[in-house]
Order: structure tokens, then C-alpha cells, then sequence
């Protein structure tokens, strides 16, 4: 087991390191640095932005020592934001994003897995079709449309829910419901044809022989071993959660950390652009090494290598 | 026969040692006709109700796009004066003064948008460069990914593990986060190389924005299909034939392309496949944020995207591309879905 760990730790830091200089050199690819966007600064500024920044130096030198400052945690200062940090811009931001990623996820699981049970046991019949034709929806329809039909709907048409801002427990359905509408209804699809598998088990009939009760051997033998596929899903549904939330953010102008993003991509903020890709890289790789690792643990029927 | 009255008796008839005639002959043949590879497929398929309408649904959307916009009356970026803003099947002023002398105009099916540009053949245009990236994405990602599978699985050994450990590290990367950062940053070097060096020129008419959207689909997006090329391959390298070829002293590359690549087609369509509306997804998520396509260039996503500013006096702008995203993406799963039973059944699930 720590061996299993171990190794796919190390291919965890692997990867952001490989992501951490794929970066950097993406960035000095654009011709006149980071302030190209400005407006035209005079050769005296630009130089001694340069030498502040230290952009005047060989790219080897460049490329170490934004290597250290992000070993030390230190993702540098925006441009556009003057004198505000990487760091502090994301630690006031990302906690909304959170937030809102936190209750799409409790959402779509609590959608999901009764829904695809259901679809399950009821097989063939008009609730499985129904259940099957909203997730098959569910799936083909891009967040921005959902995100955009939910708004219009729900807070220009009938004004029942606010579609702005972040301020009340109110402000928080529509875009849950948003981010949650495209996982919600791919757990359905993996839950209802995991638990037709189970169902099908040489246990569950060994169950149904011994007179255990419908209802006990439904939720002790049938869901706890048809929820697997779905424990594997999480570490993908985090990272479409996350990318979905740049939109979705932006639809509801909510001051989150993805919309934090996709405006530094307006500006060209390339401090911003590249902290924050850093930044979520690291908390999609992490989680992606914590799933699997929960993963082996549950399910002792997966052999470690 | 008849007067064979005693089976165990040895009177022998001259007429039992005669030639067997045609019908005999094919009455004695248990085997039906032989079925190739293509028309097994086929059938299952036919018989799939979802799939083949899939099929239709999808030869309808590439008649819609490709072919109905070269004698549609308007194009995507003329901008008609004074009829900026119109509602399904409206007319401006002018358009019924014009009527009105007699001339035939041609109706705006569902509107124009506030430039004044007929909005159904933007749809159509915008659905063909949505299926084209959608299209072209799923060749790079087919020719790339699956010769890496095939040579990763056809010599294992070392060389498995090294090509797939590279491949599971670009699995772990977030791919949406690099896809954006490629975009913001490959536009100034492809501009400069489109504007500087001679033959590139090609890049302004296709746009930046498209290729980067290709680049970073070669880039990041093969993975899933080197792994199940790979493992078919591991699977196909252990039959009789290709050792046979191996015998005859065929070559590793000849080996590869035409018995191991040749007998996964069925895995490698399917992959395909479902590989169209997965990129068109993508594409239209690019465009929304303004990173996809450029302007006056339409595609699904871009025109979405525009359409969300006017949600409430125009709703219908936003529901039209979207209808054509969800209706694409729905028809290319289900025939994908519908593929993969007829041609490829151990690939479910």
C-alpha cells in the first residue's frame, strides 16, 4: 500500500512540475513579455520593469528562480491589480469557488446515485426511460447553455431566484443546479449500469435465498458495491466542476476564483493566468492522487501494485 | 432407394454412386454464406433503431451545414442595412417595400442578429466549422494516438512502459487549464508566423484560435486513444497470423499497418467516433470564452456566447445554436453508442 502511494505521489509532482514549466515557457513565448498589453510603455519604464521583475536576465536564470519562489508557495504579483499578490488574490477568491464546487458535488451525487438506482431497478419500464432521456440531456447540452436557460428561467422569467452576486443561501441554487446538471446526470448513466450489474451477482440471489429483506439487501450488498465506478468518476467530476465554474461564474457574475481566471485571460494578467493555472492544477492533481488512493483503499478487490 | 428393403443386407443400387446433382450438393452445405466484417457490422447496426436514426439526424445536420449555405441567398458575414435585430420571420421596412413592388425576398427564418446578419445561415456556417473542428480534432487525435498505441503494445517490454508512463502523466494533466493556456499565449507566435514567414499565410484564413484549438487537441488528447489501441494490440500481436507474417518476414512496420491496425478498426472507429462530440464540447466551451474561433467567423459556441448579452428581448438566438450543439452532440453518442455495439461488442463498458 505505501509503496502504491509512494509511486503515485511521485507521479503527482511529476506531472505539476511538468505543468509548472510547460507554463512558464508558454509565457515566454509572447513576444515583449508580460507587458505587451500595457499601453506602450516608454523604453526607460519598460527596462526598469524588466530589471524589477527581472525579465532582462537569460531565460535559464529566469526560469530557476520562479522555480524557487514557487517551491516556497510564492505565485508572484498581478499587473493589472496593482501591488495585490497572486497568493492573496486567490486566498480571498478561491473559498467562493469552493464553496459553490462543494455543493455541485453534494448535488450530483445526491442526484445521481437514486436516480440511477431507480433507473436500475426499474428496468425497461416508463420511469427508467424518463430517467434515461433526461440524463442522455443532461449529458449533450453544454454548461453554458444550461447555466444561461436556468438564469433566464428561473430569475427573469418567473423572478424567483437571484441571479446575481453571492450575498444570500438563495443566491447559491441556480448556479449549484448549473454546475451540478452535467455530473448529476452522468453518475445516473454509470450508477444505473453498475447496479445492473450487481443486481445480476450470484450474491445478491444468495441474499434473496437466505430471506434477507428487499430493502436491507438493496442498500447493504446492491448500492455499497455498485458505487464504485462512481468513486472513480469523482477526480474527472472535480476537474469538469472546476472548469465548468469558470462559465458559470461568469454567467452569475459571482466573484469567484474562476471568474477571477477568465478575466486575467481578458487582460492578458499573465501572472494571474499562470498562478492560477498553477494553483489548480496542483488542487486537481492532488485530488485526483487522494481519489485514487481512497479508491484502492475501499475496494479491496483491486490489487496494488 | 425402395428396394433397399433390408438396410443390413449388401444389395448394392448403381444409382446410390452417381455424382451428387447441384440441389444435392448445396442441400448438404451447413455453412451460410459467408458475411464480411463490413456487412456483419452493418446489419447489427440496421437493426439498432437510435443508431440509424442517429444517422439520419446527422446526414440531415451535414446537408444543413456543408451544403445548403453555397446557394443560400444571404452569407454569414454580409450585414444587411436596416434590418438589424429582426424576430423569427420578420421583415424590415424595406424588405416589405420591396415586397410590395413585387420583388421576392427571402425570409429570415429565425431573425438576424443586431448587425444585421441572417442568423439561419450562421447557424449553418457555425455548424460547419463546429463539425469541422469536431471532425478534423478526431483524425489528429486517431492518427497519433493510435500509432503510439500500436507501437507501444507491438514491442512492449521497456518500451511499453516507458511510452505509457508518458502517457499517464499526460493523462494526469488538467487538460482544459493547459487547452486556455495555450490559446491565450500560442496566438502571438502563430500571428507572427502567419504574417512574417512566407507559406504560412494559410494561418489567417483558418485563424489563429482554430489552431491552437488543434495543436493542443494533438497535444493532450491521444492519451485515451494510445491506451485502448494499445491494449487491442497487446491482445491482436499474440494470433497465428501475425506471427505467420513475421515468418514471411514482414516488417514491424508492415506488421503493425496492416494486421494489427487493420484488425482494431472496429475499436478505432467507435473511439472516433465518440471522439467528434467531445471535441465539438470543447470547441463550443473555447469559443464561449472567447478563445475559439475568431470573428466574424461564427461557430456554435461564439454565437451562444454572443446571443447570451440579449437573453431577454432574444431569447431564440441563444436556444437556436444551442438546439444544434445538443442536437450534434446527442447524435454523434448515440451513433458512437450504436457503432460500438455492431462492430466492436467487447469494447462495452
Amino acid at each position: 500500500m505505501s509503496r502504491y502511494i509512494i509511486k503515485r505521489v511521485i507521479s503527482a509532482i511529476i506531472t505539476l512540475f511538468l505543468v509548472a514549466t510547460f507554463t512558464f515557457f508558454l509565457m515566454y513565448l509572447v513576444p515583449g513579455g508580460p507587458f505587451l498589453a500595457e499601453k506602450a510603455p516608454s523604453p526607460q519604464t519598460l527596462k526598469a520593469l524588466e530589471e524589477k521583475y527581472g525579465l532582462d536576465q537569460p531565460v535559464g536564470i529566469q526560469y530557476a528562480n520562479y522555480m524557487k519562489r514557487l517551491l516556497k508557495g510564492d505565485l508572484g504579483t498581478s499587473l493589472k491589480m496593482r501591488g495585490q499578490d497572486v497568493n492573496h488574490i486567490i486566498k480571498t477568491r478561491f473559498p467562493i469557488s469552493a464553496k459553490l464546487g462543494l455543493g455541485a458535488v453534494i448535488l450530483a451525487i445526491g442526484i445521481g446515485i437514486p436516480m440511477g438506482s431507480i433507473a436500475a431497478l426499474n428496468r425497461g419500464k416508463l420511469l427508467d426511460r424518463l430517467i434515461m432521456f433526461f440524463s442522455t440531456l443532461g449529458i449533450a447540452i453544454p454548461g453554458f447553455v444550461v447555466a444561461t436557460v436556468l438564469m433566464y428561467f428561473f430569475g427573469v422569467k418567473l423572478r424567483i431566484l437571484p441571479t446575481f452576486g453571492l450575498t444570500s443561501p438563495l443566491h447559491y441554487v441556480l448556479p449549484v443546479m448549473a454546475l451540478s446538471f452535467y455530473p448529476s446526470a452522468y453518475i445516473s448513466r454509470l450508477m444505473r449500469s453498475s447496479m445492473l450489474d450487481v443486481i445480476g451477482q450470484d450474491y445478491m440471489r444468495t441474499a434473496k435465498a437466505k430471506g434477507v429483506a428487499q430493502f436491507k439487501s438493496l442498500f447493504k450488498h446492491a448500492l455499497r458495491n455498485a458505487i464504485m465506478p462512481v468513486v472513480t468518476y469523482l477526480g474527472p467530476m472535480l476537474a469538469g466542476i472546476l472548469t465548468g465554474s469558470f462559465i458559470v461564474e461568469k454567467i452569475f457574475t459571482i466573484p469567484g476564483l474562476g471568474n477571477q481566471f477568465i478575466g486575467s485571460i481578458t487582460d492578458r494578467d499573465y501572472p494571474l493566468i499562470m498562478g492560477t493555472t498553477i494553483f489548480l492544477a496542483f488542487l486537481l492533481i492532488a485530488m485526483n492522487v487522494l481519489v485514487d488512493i481512497t479508491y484502492k483503499i475501499i475496494d479491496p478487490r483491486i490489487k496494488l501494485k | 432407394m425402395k428396394e433397399n428393403k433390408n438396410s443390413m443386407s449388401l444389395q448394392l443400387q448403381v444409382s446410390d454412386f452417381l455424382p451428387a446433382d447441384e440441389a444435392e450438393k448445396q442441400g448438404a452445405v451447413i455453412m451460410r454464406e459467408s458475411v464480411s466484417f463490413w456487412e456483419d457490422g452493418f446489419r447489427r447496426l440496421r437493426k439498432n433503431k437510435l443508431a440509424m436514426i442517429s444517422l439520419f439526424v446527422i446526414i440531415g445536420i451535414l446537408i444543413f451545414a456543408f451544403i445548403i449555405p453555397s446557394f443560400y441567398p444571404y452569407t454569414y458575414e454580409q450585414q444587411i442595412r436596416g434590418s438589424e435585430n429582426l424576430g423569427i420571420m420578420e421583415y424590415s421596412e424595406q424588405e416589405l417595400a420591396r415586397m410590395e413592388v413585387g420583388e421576392n425576398v427571402f425570409p429570415h427564418f429565425i431573425g438576424t442578429d443586431s448587425l444585421g446578419r441572417d442568423l439561419m445561415i450562421r447557424i449553418m456556417v457555425g455548424s460547419k466549422i463546429s463539425l469541422l473542428v469536431g471532425i478534423i480534432a478526431s483524425a489528429i487525435i486517431l492518427v497519433i494516438g493510435s500509432t503510439y498505441g500500436a507501437i507501444a503494445g507491438y514491442f512492449g517490454g521497456r518500451v511499453d512502459m516507458m511510452m505509457m508512463r508518458a502517457v499517464d502523466i499526460i493523462y494526469t494533466i488538467p487538460d482544459i487549464l493547459i487547452i486556455i493556456l495555450l490559446s491565450v499565449t500560442l496566438k502571438f507566435p502563430l500571428q507572427k508566423l502567419a504574417d512574417n514567414v512566407q507559406g504560412f499565410a494559410w494561418i489567417n484564413t483558418v485563424g489563429v484560435g482554430l489552431i491552437s484549438i488543434f495543436i493542443v487537441f494533438s497535444l493532450l488528447y491521444w492519451v485515451g486513444m494510445a491506451r485502448i489501441v494499445r491494449s487491442q494490440v497487446l491482445a491482436l500481436k499474440e494470433q497465428e497470423y501475425v506471427i505467420a507474417a513475421k515468418a514471411l518476414g514482414a516488417s514491424d512496420k508492415r506488421i503493425i499497418k496492416n494486421h494489427l491496425l487493420t484488425n482494431s478498426i472496429g475499436t478505432l472507429i467507435v473511439t472516433t467516433t465518440l471522439q467528434i462530440p467531445s471535441s465539438i464540447f470543447t470547441e463550443s466551451y473555447l469559443s464561449f470564452l472567447g478563445l475559439g474561433v475568431s470573428a466574424p467567423m461564427p461557430s456554435l459556441g461564439s454565437l451562444a456566447s454572443q446571443a447570451i448579452g440579449g437573453i431577454t428581448s432574444y431569447p431564440h438566438r441563444l436556444l437556436a445554436p444551442a438546439v444544434m450543439i445538443s442536437l450534434i452532440i446527442l447524435s454523434f453518442n448515440l451513433l458512437g453508442d450504436g457503432l460500438r455495439d455492431a462492430f466492436d461488442p467487447k469494447l462495452k463498458n
